[in-house]
């Protein structure tokens, strides 16, 4: 898609200056202006460019916060306080900071699973689909190290918690764990260090967002055929037609994200976070951040013993399995169709798939007892069975329904009986703009 | 969109399935003497003039609640975080607050000669604590140190459950924390069910969040403060305005919040209307 040649043509003489010694222009210009995507891409696909504001968005907010916060045992809980009380309009950027990381991570599920639904991880788009699990790793990373900052009570023990799985591991694991926590338990050393890394990890995440980016200009965007461009009529240029859909997308995505700043802004937070931590004082219930329930159901699934491995060990490998599983998504699905749409059988284990995740994540939330234990395991096994036996078994026997010849025989027989489609080209040329 | 629409239904009615039978569990579970749950009652939802997108807090009710705390929870808990001078906020002016603070000893210090000593309160001083730290605070309350308050109403609040979370980011109900302190502080005159052992030293009280009983003795009894407005002298309407305002307390820009987040919404709406019939004219001559 973008093997074709560039359009950039400048029109200045300072213009024409840059663009033969460093074409940064021209790259921007390709890549956000001229940059063909396909015509037929719906709202899912409007994710991509919400994560890259959110990503803005939670680095200047960020920034600013830091500004204001003392990593010290003795003094985070009180500085952060004091940005909710007595910094300008502290309050609304400390909500926007941990709001706006439920957000990232709203809009990073969302984003993934049209992945998985759109086949957007087959040949040629691996890569992009694994440099986006390294974003994802990395987003993890770096919630669960901001969550410690504020230095209530869960911040405490769900560090002490999510550090010891280290300890599972056999040989390393101790050394592991005495690494992160610069001691034998989560204090003063473990506060400044996450404070460092959770503000490295970000730039970090950048720096792997423009691979991502990069990786997707080369290959081009799927969209809900999974049939690839084949001509100038399936693709319309990125300005202004992405770029119009991508902002109406983000402002509603930035409504519903005020909506929770301003009216309920503790809603996701959990708390006891607003209690100082106390080593001394476990809580009745330990529960990190909801996005990563899920994750900490599957962990607790694991209660038996699987020949040398304890169920600590096996729990912590289930989790970690639980996300190592995504980068092997590419190979592991069979199907020579990509998208869900023409796969009846894949479309309904799709959902079943989701609605399993939601289900984890709420168990997560619950203490593991009784039947929360049962539920879980049922649905670590599903979790597993979807992308281990599902996805290359589904590929192998499933009769996807017929594809379209093109993205545009597709568009045009969707809107068969309604007003007849004009040529493409035409809205690119500049007589009808305005 | 239909079809994701669909998908999302049939998604959500299966997660309702799962989580129905499960609460089922849970409540068999929940037997009447020896509970294992907490709290045993659920606190009732009160109204409260600060709910809602254009909640404002009652400066009277806030007045009330500040002497109800000074009064009487103050005797044993401390409200760190909080300085004199935010008590602008309800209603005061900086000469009342002076003089407010000015009722106050706190101490400063080192002087010249490196002595700490006693002075009159000023507004830039926060609430002295009344136990020297955490340790004398357990010692004196038989071994459980009373928490801190600046913070207990958004510290405190009943877990929802499944579905009225989900109604909650609807109803904007944000209001826990004060419903919680507010049936704790009522909920001391209930009896125990029969056979129920209460541990000594601790009072039976079924809208506590952690076990059957706490350490904290019945704090409050009717006409214990007196009211100048002339608001009824009562456990309930002492529990409801000194839960008001330690809502102002966890929260003093609630109102600010609210207020912009107005605006916010206001603008975010119209823009996003623009946007979309920017969008729609984009592509109108496209079928996609």
């Amino acid at each position: 898609m973008s093997g074709g040649h560039s359009t950039y043509t400048p029109t200045s003489g300072l213009g024409r200056w840059i663009d033969q010694r460093m074409p940064l222009p021209r790259l921007m210009y390709d890549s956000f202006v001229a940059y063909p995507v396909p015509r037929n891409l719906n709202y899912a696909y409007t994710f991509g460019g919400i994560l890259s504001i959110m990503l803005v968005a939670q680095i200047v907010t960020g920034v600013v916060l830091a500004m204001h916060y003392a990593a010290d045992t003795t003094l985070a809980f009180g500085s952060v306080e004091k940005i909710m009380r007595d910094v300008n309009s502290g309050w609304l950027l400390r909500y926007l900071h941990s709001n706006g990381a439920s957000f990232f991570f709203i809009a990073v599920y969302i984003h993934i699973m049209r992945g998985l639904y759109y086949g957007s991880y087959k040949a040629p788009r691996e890569l992009l689909w694994i440099l986006g699990c390294i974003i994802y790793l990395l987003m993890m990373a770096t919630g669960f190290m901001g969550y410690v900052l504020p230095w209530g009570q869960m911040s405490f023990w769900g560090a002490t918690v999510i550090t010891g799985f280290f300890s599972a591991i056999p040989l390393v694991g101790n050394w592991i764990q005495e690494l992160l926590l610069g001691g034998f338990a989560v204090d003063n050393p473990t506060l400044n260090r996450f404070f460092s890394l959770h503000y490295l990890l970000p730039f970090m995440i950048a720096g792997v967002v423009v691979l991502h980016v990069w990786a997707l200009h080369v290959t081009g965007q799927t969209n809900p055929t999974g049939i690839e461009v084949k001509s100038k009529t399936d693709t319309v240029p990125f300005s202004p037609h992405a770029t119009a859909k991508d902002a109406f997308a983000m402002v509603v995505f930035l409504a519903v994200f005020a909506y929770f700043v301003f009216y309920i802004p503790n809603f996701l937070g959990h708390p006891d976070n607003y209690t100082v931590a106390n080593p001394l004082k476990t809580p009745a219930h330990i529960v990190p951040e909801w996005y990563y329930l899920p994750f900490y159901a599957i962990l607790r699934a694991i209660t038996f013993n699987i020949g040398p491995i304890d169920s600590k060990l096996g729990g912590v490998l289930a989790m970690f399995g639980s996300i190592a599983v995504l980068f092997f998504v590419p190979w592991l699905d069979t199907s020579k169709v990509r998208s869900a749409v023409y796969r009846p059988w894949y479309k309904l284990f799709f959902w079943l798939f989701v609605a399993n995740a939601i289900m984890l994540g709420w168990l997560g939330s619950r203490a593991a007892e009784g039947i929360y234990v049962v539920l879980s395991q049922i649905g670590t096994l599903y979790y597993f069975a979807f992308f281990l036996i599902i996805m290359p078994v589904l590929g192998l026997i499933e009769t996807p329904r017929r594809l379209p010849n093109s993205i545009t025989e597709a568009v045009l027989e969707k809107n068969k009986g309604a007003a007849s489609a004009h040529p493409v080209g035409a809205t690119a040329a500049p007589d009808t703009k305005g | 969109m239909k079809k994701i629409l669909i998908g999302f239904a049939a998604a959500a009615f299966g997660l309702a399935a799962h989580v129905g039978l499960a609460a089922a569990a849970e409540e068999t579970a929940h037997a009447v003497a020896e509970p294992t749950h907490f709290p045993i009652k659920k606190p009732p939802e009160m109204a409260w003039s600060f709910a809602g997108p254009f909640g404002t807090y009652d400066k009277g009710q806030l007045q009330r609640g500040l002497k109800v705390y000074k009064e009487v929870c103050a005797a044993c808990h401390s409200m760190k975080l909080v300085p004199f001078r935010a008590l602008e906020d309800l209603g005061y002016n900086e000469a009342q607050v002076k003089a407010f603070a000015a009722e106050y000893e706190v101490q400063d210090g080192p002087n010249a000669d490196g002595e700490m000593f006693m002075r009159p309160g000023i507004p830039s001083d926060y609430f002295p604590s009344p136990f020297a730290n955490d340790v004398a605070a357990a010692a004196a309350n038989a071994g459980a140190a009373p928490p801190d308050l600046s913070l207990i109403a958004k510290a405190r609040a009943v877990e929802r459950g499944f579905p009225l979370f989900v109604f909650d980011i609807f109803t904007q109900y944000a209001e826990g924390g004060p419903d919680y302190i507010h049936a704790l502080l009522t909920g001391y005159d209930e009896e125990p069910p029969a056979g129920m052992e209460i541990p000594e030293g601790t009072y039976y009280n079924p809208y506590f969040n952690a076990a059957k009983s706490l350490a904290m003795p019945k704090p409050i009894n009717d006409d214990a403060v007196t009211y100048d407005d002339g608001s009824p002298q009562t456990v309930d309407q002492y529990s409801r305005d000194v839960s008001a305002f330690l809502m102002w307390a966890a929260e003093p820009h609630m109102e600010a919040r609210k207020q912009t987040g107005f605006n916010v919404m206001v603008f975010l709406v119209l823009f996003a209307g623009l946007v979309y019939m920017t969008k729609r004219k984009i592509w109108a001559s496209v079928p996609h």
